[in-house]
């Protein structure tokens, strides 16, 4: 299943609007790591539909990353009840992923 | 039971298993995070025989979905440990324990951190081991580079493209790296190079604001106020969960030769985190074809 892309149009209803957890994944197409991140992301949002997860694209959502301090990438925000949880930075394998989200 | 376990599925892991797997050996690799190590973080392979460009991520798939579709069995498991019981092997990782005749560590290394207060919970917030992969936050903002070698040099000349100014901070008062790129950095009007001097403290609550800088000769302390700052300080060979099993140099790298084999028979060393001369994509692939064929050897024997 892959992963829903969003911008900064729907972000407001999609993340911080979200009943359910939202795991944000700020990614670049350009970024190597962000694309070997993205089967593990697949595969958490598939084990977990409890969580929302959704990409963004830093590139045409600068100012996304900018008001949540995204200065490395891939990098990935929990968000609950539309405030940020928790958040990792860089490459990590799927189980720290699903750490990440309890 | 296989035939051979491969610990990390790097360009030389990965090569390893192809090899391996042709020579109709069974194959296990064990990966800690994801396949193809740190080439991912490379966007433009250029220097690969026969492919003219290909990125990092794509050189990881291929070789990925080329062992496996050769029989190769990957996990993504960390490994922990390696034991010697003579004919066989045992590999832990955090998940389970596996049996090999011959084992392949293939780990390679890691950026080395500064070892700072607080680097760690900055990372990502302004203290970055990639200027290639984090840069374009950094457009017109001020920014640092800390060590001496090529990777310093390099990174500090593609950040002068996109920032407003570089500090390039060095401990020593020349440079390893190659000399070309030092002309080539003296001639930027926005780098200014600090040289006797490390970065002893990061500064900043939320996100990095800043650094104090200390002169290694005088002690005289000063804070420059950046956004980011890049640690270009060498690697650390991920040899540390071996060293009751082989040997290793004073720098953790595993003594093995150009055959790949360590002390212990049946344990070889492939790619980055092997001692040698020169460590490329290339050597690192070769490294893998090299010590398969050995483990292969001698499984057969």
């Amino acid at each position: 299943m892959a992963i829903r892309e969003i911008n900064h149009g729907d972000f407001e209803e999609v993340v911080l609007k979200s009943d359910k957890p939202v795991l944000v994944d700020f990614n670049a197409t350009w970024c190597g790591p962000c694309r070997m991140l993205k089967p593990a992301l697949e595969q958490v949002a598939q084990e977990r539909p409890d969580v929302v997860v959704v990409g963004i694209d830093i590139d045409e959502n600068s100012d996304l990353a900018e008001e949540y301090d995204v200065f490395s990438i891939p990098c990935l925000v929990l968000f609950k009840d539309g405030m940020e949880a928790d958040r990792s930075v860089g490459l990590i394998p799927k189980e720290q992923v699903l750490s990440l989200l309890d | 039971m296989y035939d051979v376990i491969i610990v990390g599925a790097g360009p030389a892991g990965l090569t390893a298993a192809i090899y391996a797997r042709r020579a109709s050996k069974t194959v296990l690799v064990l990966e800690a995070k994801a396949w193809g190590g740190q080439i991912i973080n490379t966007p433009d392979i250029e220097n690969y025989p026969v492919v003219a460009h290909i990125s990092g991520a794509d050189f990881a798939n291929e070789l990925y979905n080329q062992a496996l579709a050769l029989g190769a069995e990957v996990k993504l498991e960390k490994v922990i440990g390696v034991e010697d019981l003579g004919k066989i092997k045992k590999v832990r990782s955090t998940l389970a324990e596996y049996e090999a005749g011959a084992v392949i560590l293939a780990t390679g290394s890691e950026n080395r951190k500064l070892g700072l207060d607080r680097e760690q919970e900055l990372t990502g917030r302004g203290v970055s081991y990639c200027a290639t992969c984090d840069g374009n936050f950094f457009r017109n903002k001020d920014v640092a580079v800390v060590g001496g070698g090529n990777t310093a040099l390099e990174d500090a000349l593609y950040l002068a493209d996109l920032a407003n100014k570089v500090y390039l901070i060095h401990r020593r008062d020349a440079f390893r790296g190659e000399e070309t790129t030092v002309d080539r950095l003296r001639q930027r009007e926005n780098v200014e190079i600090i040289y006797n001097a490390t970065v002893t403290a990061l500064l900043g609550e939320k996100r990095l604001s800043g650094i104090e800088v200390t002169d290694k000769i005088t002690g005289g302390k000063r804070s420059i106020e950046l956004k980011g700052l890049f640690v270009a300080v060498g690697r650390i060979p991920e040899n540390e969960s071996f060293s009751a099993l082989i040997d290793l140099d004073q720098a953790g790298y595993a003594v093995a030769g150009e055959n790949c084999r360590t002390k212990v028979p049946g344990v070889f060393v492939a790619g980055d985190n092997r001692t040698k001369e020169v460590r490329q994509l290339v050597t690192a692939a070769a490294d893998g074809a090299v010590a398969a064929t050995e483990a292969v050897k001698f499984l057969n024997a």
